[in-house]
């Protein structure tokens, strides 16, 4: 118990001594309920992206993964990420800090197209 | 395949559903690679696991050559755990032709993950081969990661742009055209501008009496668009070939084999010596199609093919080699 409290005065401390202790703590919070909530994932199955739309919130990564026996790619139309080629269960993840909307393709196969939203 | 065969065949051939329209004039799964036969300057192709059947005196003619494609070399799922193998049971077929081929056209894919060693074990295994010549064009699987460098030095020497060329063999012009570069989203294989201009320049001193083969990788008329089994702009390409009498378009992608005619123009296109694909629409995706160990060397060919796909669709197969 008494141990347990001088490590709660010890972090008091800490967080007085880097100043605005109650601010950074909350801000901290966030940052950690962010990201918790900031990762996405999109499966390459049968030729198709799946979901072939997501919105997520700014700052997710999203990540796909190849699940067919051929490999795929995925590029963005507006050349904003671009995998390397994607052989079966290989995967590949981009980091959206910028809200917006972001089509993309398959360069191999340019029929399979896929969008990520990004939202505030 | 004779003009009166094809003929016969339009009437003939109306239990596919495919093919109403009389644009498709044959599928099957037949063929390792096509033996094909220029007479009297119309290209006459065979299914290469079918030639035993054939008559001698059809395989020849002022020049003969044998397409294959698709070699994925380095594919290794389920749908054939070994494509160094089927490709090297394809190179003792066309070995074993009674009258050897002048030279062989790979229509692309002859990498799955356009890796160097993959491009090594295709090479070492077509030295086997009697023809000597070997003409490629690129897959989509053969330009990955580089923008098709690696394939243009191995394969590319002397050629333009992105690697299309032409020559010409016993009187006879083939081009090779690269449609698998700069895909856009959405769309199909694309030619592009600067290969239509080149296109259109490379033909135009030609006499129209001259027989042309073209060779490209995805199919250069519209097979399946919804998997994207076309070429955008492979209208304006075939428009700079209308005065030619004879016109052969051989192609690669798909897997199977399909025939089409249009006019002066006929279309081809070759079995894969790695894995087979589904016939248009019918899987939910154009994905290797996986089947017994015991059926796949008969899906590509190297065996009869009789008991694999449906009677009809082989027959046409057999009549050709009638």
């Amino acid at each position: 118990m008494r141990r347990s409290v001088r490590i709660a005065n010890t972090a008091v401390i800490a967080l007085i001594f880097f100043g605005g202790g109650a601010v950074k703590q909350s801000s901290f919070a966030a940052r950690a309920q962010q990201k918790t909530a900031s990762a996405a994932e999109v499966k390459i199955d049968n030729f198709s992206f799946g979901p072939a739309a997501i919105t997520v919130p700014v700052g997710t990564t999203v990540t796909w993964t190849n699940r067919d026996d051929i490999p795929h790619t995925v590029v963005s139309t507006d050349k904003v990420f671009k995998s390397k080629v994607l052989d079966t269960d290989e995967k590949f993840s981009y980091t959206f800090d910028k809200p917006g909307e972001y089509p993309y393709f398959c360069s191999i196969h340019p029929k399979m197209t896929g969008k990520v939203v990004v939202t505030n | 395949m004779s003009r009166k065969t094809k003929d016969e065949l339009l009437h003939d051939h109306n239990h596919d559903g495919v093919d109403r329209r009389g644009f498709l004039k044959c599928m099957a799964w037949a063929g390792t690679g096509a033996f094909c036969v220029i007479k009297g300057g119309v290209l006459n192709s065979y299914s290469l696991s079918r030639l035993s059947e054939m008559n001698p005196a059809d395989a020849k003619g002022e020049l003969s050559f044998v397409q294959i494609s698709d070699s994925h070399m380095g594919f290794n799922k389920p749908a054939n755990p070994d494509v160094a193998a089927t490709l090297q049971a394809a190179v003792a077929k066309i070995n074993a032709l009674s009258t050897p081929p002048e030279f062989l056209l790979h229509t692309g894919d002859i990498s799955h993950l356009s890796k160097p060693e993959e491009f090594d074990t295709v090479d070492q295994i077509l030295k086997s081969a009697t023809a000597k010549d070997v003409f490629f064009v690129p897959g989509e699987h053969d330009v990955l990661n580089d923008d098709g460098k690696q394939y243009l030095d191995r394969y590319g020497k002397g050629a333009q742009g992105n690697g299309w060329y032409s020559f010409e063999k016993k009187g006879v012009h083939f081009i090779g055209l690269v449609n698998v570069m700069n895909l856009k989203a959405g769309g199909l294989g694309t030619l592009g501008q600067n290969q239509l201009e080149w296109l259109e320049k490379d033909v135009k001193h030609l006499k129209s009496s001259t027989p042309i083969v073209v060779f490209a990788h995805i199919p250069l008329w519209a097979v399946y668009p919804e998997w994207g089994w076309g070429t955008e702009d492979s209208a304006q390409a075939i428009s700079y070939l209308k005065k030619f009498g004879s016109v052969t378009v051989l192609n690669g992608h798909i897997h199977q084999t399909m025939q089409k005619v249009e006019g002066n123009v006929t279309f081809h296109t070759a079995t894969s010596t790695a894995f087979p694909q589904p016939k248009p629409g019918e899987a939910p995706s154009p994905g290797p199609m996986k089947v017994p160990a015991e059926q796949l060397r008969s899906l590509l060919g190297i065996t009869d093919v009789n008991f694999v796909r449906g009677q009809h669709a082989l027959g046409i197969i057999d009549a050709n080699l009638g």
